[in-house]
């Protein structure tokens, strides 16, 4: 076992749950998707954005391209939150809500590719 | 570069990590704690403003506890949080310089700049292994012809100087071992633009690994290389290296030519120097008997190419075993002993001698040869050969007729093929001409030029018959003397060398040669004449469409 490899999955597999349990839910429906969550979903993915720095295989750049589109996103996501809530005050109406829950939708894809890619690795690998 | 770039993503990583989570850490706790607003009601951070506030705070610019003053519990955390965000950013700082400062990721970066600088250049280029004493005369007389160079050179030092030798042209300049292939691949090996590539290291397997590499990546590249000995010069050639040059055997060369065809050579001395350079006196050693000290490469390089102009040689070598090899070549006269002492060269027969060379590799016996032989015999004709280029100060103050310098050789047999490759193909003829046919040459070069060296063009006659020109002549066919006519109306200086048209060359073509597209000429002319001339051929199809402009030629009747 190698201690990189379980940081190195953990993290990514966090962004992925955490993306999905921001998401779930009404997509208008702003009880169901918690500021927190989009918090911590962005600091993991960007945690799992530098675990995946200097790796030189081609499986290596797409889970790091994989991983910036999530990022992406995520930012996306947030700057429409706060600058709804901050500049128009408007966090809360239904159609800021969805768009913000939409942005990370995107970004849940992202990950789940980057998971799969993950997963797929490991299997291939020989023993 | 590619790897050091991944390996300097990879280091990062940890110092990145630790940053995102202080900061994850310092803003998720400054929400939670709970605060107050200027009108005493709670208030709780929104991400927003943590974020804001840890930004500021975190590389300690501080603007103040914005936006509503702070509680203590909330002070309590941020002076915790604000020593953690430091030290992280000084870790990530600190390891960046530390990554960047690392002699290999400097070497990259001087490697990726070297790649961009050379694919830069956009226009042809030479790549010269080597800058040592032979280099650094390649590289500077290129550069005061205009023509670009891309030097590689495995010591540091003499990378330096060519940064400090202040030439008119930018040179990219690699510090890395020209054996590798990579290396060469990098200097541009493979590209359109590169001419040839020049192998001038002292060692000579260094030079054939160099030719090795090129002629089997590249077969059509051209590769010039020095030699010294007679077994890496076999093997060079074995992969038709196109042009192998041994110091020794072009000088002995030459120095056969001069006894034999003063004028010849001359003609070589002319047309290689660089244009607008006054003349130096002419070479003229004497015919009759000649002494050789040290018999090694050169020495024995001068005995064959003396023998052959028919001359008297002895031979005076201190080692009895070069001496042994020297009996099996059928050398009659020989002594042994040291050309230093008064001795050996009395036995030789220097008072009768018209000549000697001092060859030996040290500078010192030399020196120490010539002056002996003088004080015994004040006429003789003194010739030696100077290993180190920092010598020349006492080589000079010797007074010497000739003075041997093999890098300044190899450069001189360089430039002309790098250059103008007509021109060494022109010399190379004019070696089999007669002494008499090179006389009038001189004496045309001479009467046209003066004393100064004439600039050496080398042109293809471009467009359809030169339609343009034949206008601007008046529709006959265009001849060579034509070009002589300036838009003033002048007469330029122009000597006729070389004329070739479908693969055959006359020497001295007659002015009145008709000329026509995909003719080759090869013309000695004033300085300022060269540049129009090359521009006036290649765009003859221009000429006749601004008659008496700048670019017309006016046609030589009105002249």
């Amino acid at each position: 076992m190698n201690l990189d490899k379980v940081l190195f999955g953990f993290f990514v597999l966090l962004a992925l749950t955490l993306n999905v349990g921001f998401v779930y839910g009404d997509i208008d429906t702003p009880e169901h998707h918690h500021v927190w969550e989009l918090f911590a979903a962005l600091v993991v993915s960007l945690i799992a954005t530098v675990l995946k720095f200097g790796d030189r295989s081609h499986l290596g750049a797409v889970l790091l391209a994989s991983s910036l589109v999530a990022d992406l996103h995520l930012v996306a996501a947030a700057l429409v939150w706060g600058l709804n809530s901050q500049v128009f005050a408007a966090a809360s109406e239904p159609g800021v809500v969805a768009s913000v829950v939409s942005l990370a939708c995107g970004a849940l894809v992202a990950n789940l590719a980057s998971v799969i890619l993950l997963v797929v690795e490991t299997l291939t690998l020989r023993r | 570069m590619e790897k050091v770039l991944f390996l300097f993503m990879r280091r990062m990583r940890r110092p990145l990590v630790l940053l995102i989570s202080v900061y994850a850490i310092a803003i998720g706790g400054l929400v939670l704690i709970p605060g107050q607003d200027d009108q005493g009601q709670v208030w709780h951070y929104d991400f927003f403003h943590a974020f804001y506030f840890f930004s500021f705070v975190g590389p300690t610019v501080g603007f103040g506890e914005i936006p509503y003053a702070l509680l203590p519990q909330q002070r309590f955390w941020v002076s915790l949080m604000l020593y953690l965000t430091v030290i992280s950013w000084l870790y990530t700082i600190g390891k960046i310089f530390g990554l960047v400062s690392e002699p290999a990721f400097i070497r990259a970066m001087q490697e990726a700049r070297f790649i961009r600088a050379v694919r830069r250049l956009q226009e042809p280029f030479h790549i010269v292994c080597g800058y040592g004493e032979t280099g650094s005369l390649i590289v500077e007389a290129l550069s005061a012809r205009g023509a670009r160079c891309v030097v590689l050179d495995n010591e540091p030092a003499r990378l330096d100087d060519l940064e400090l030798a202040n030439l008119p042209l930018d040179v990219p300049r690699l510090c890395a071992d020209a054996t590798n292939t990579q290396v060469l691949i990098e200097a541009g090996m493979r590209l359109e633009d590169c001419l040839s590539v020049i192998a001038v290291t002292d060692s000579d397997a260094v030079n054939t690994k160099i030719a090795v590499t090129t002629k089997l990546l590249m077969p059509r590249r051209v590769v010039m290389c020095r030699a010294e000995s007679s077994a890496a010069m076999e093997n060079m050639a074995s992969f038709d290296t196109d042009h192998i040059i041994n110091p020794f055997d072009v000088f002995a060369e030459h120095l056969g030519l001069a006894i034999r065809k003063p004028h010849v050579n001359e003609l070589h001395r002319w047309l290689g120097a660089r244009a607008g350079r006054k003349l130096a006196e002419p070479l003229l050693p004497p015919k009759g008997h000649w002494l050789v000290c040290g018999y090694g490469r050169f020495g024995r390089a001068c005995r064959r190419y003396l023998e052959a102009s028919d001359v008297q040689v002895t031979v005076i070598e201190r080692d009895a075993e070069s001496f042994a090899k020297a009996k099996d070549e059928g050398l009659k006269n020989r002594i042994v002993g040291s050309a230093t002492d008064p001795e050996p060269l009395h036995e030789a027969g220097v008072e009768g001698a018209q000549g000697i060379i001092a060859g030996t590799d040290s500078d010192t016996d030399n020196l120490s040869i010539v002056l002996t032989a003088r004080a015994i015999n004040p006429r003789i004709y003194t010739v030696a050969r100077q290993n180190h280029r920092a010598e020349g100060e006492l080589y000079r103050a010797a007074r010497l007729p000739l003075v041997v310098e093999p890098s300044r050789i190899v450069a001189w047999r360089i430039l002309p093929l790098a250059t103008i490759p007509a021109l060494s193909d022109f010399l190379a003829r004019c070696r089999n001409q007669e002494d008499d046919w090179a006389a009038e040459l001189l004496e045309e070069l001479r009467e046209e030029m003066g004393r100064r060296a004439p600039a050496v063009v080398s042109l293809r006659v471009a467009g359809a018959d030169c339609q343009g020109l034949r206008r601007a002549v008046g529709d006959r066919a265009v001849r060579i003397a034509d070009l002589a006519y300036s838009p003033q109306g002048e007469t330029m200086p122009l000597v006729p060398l070389m004329w070739g048209r479908d693969g055959k060359y006359t020497l001295r073509p007659a002015p009145a040669q008709a000329l026509q597209a995909g003719d080759s000429l090869l013309l000695a002319t004033s300085e300022r004449m060269a540049h129009r001339l090359e521009w006036l051929v290649c765009h003859s199809e221009h000429w006749g469409s601004a008659p008496g402009t700048q670019t017309g030629l006016r046609p030589p009747q009105a002249a």
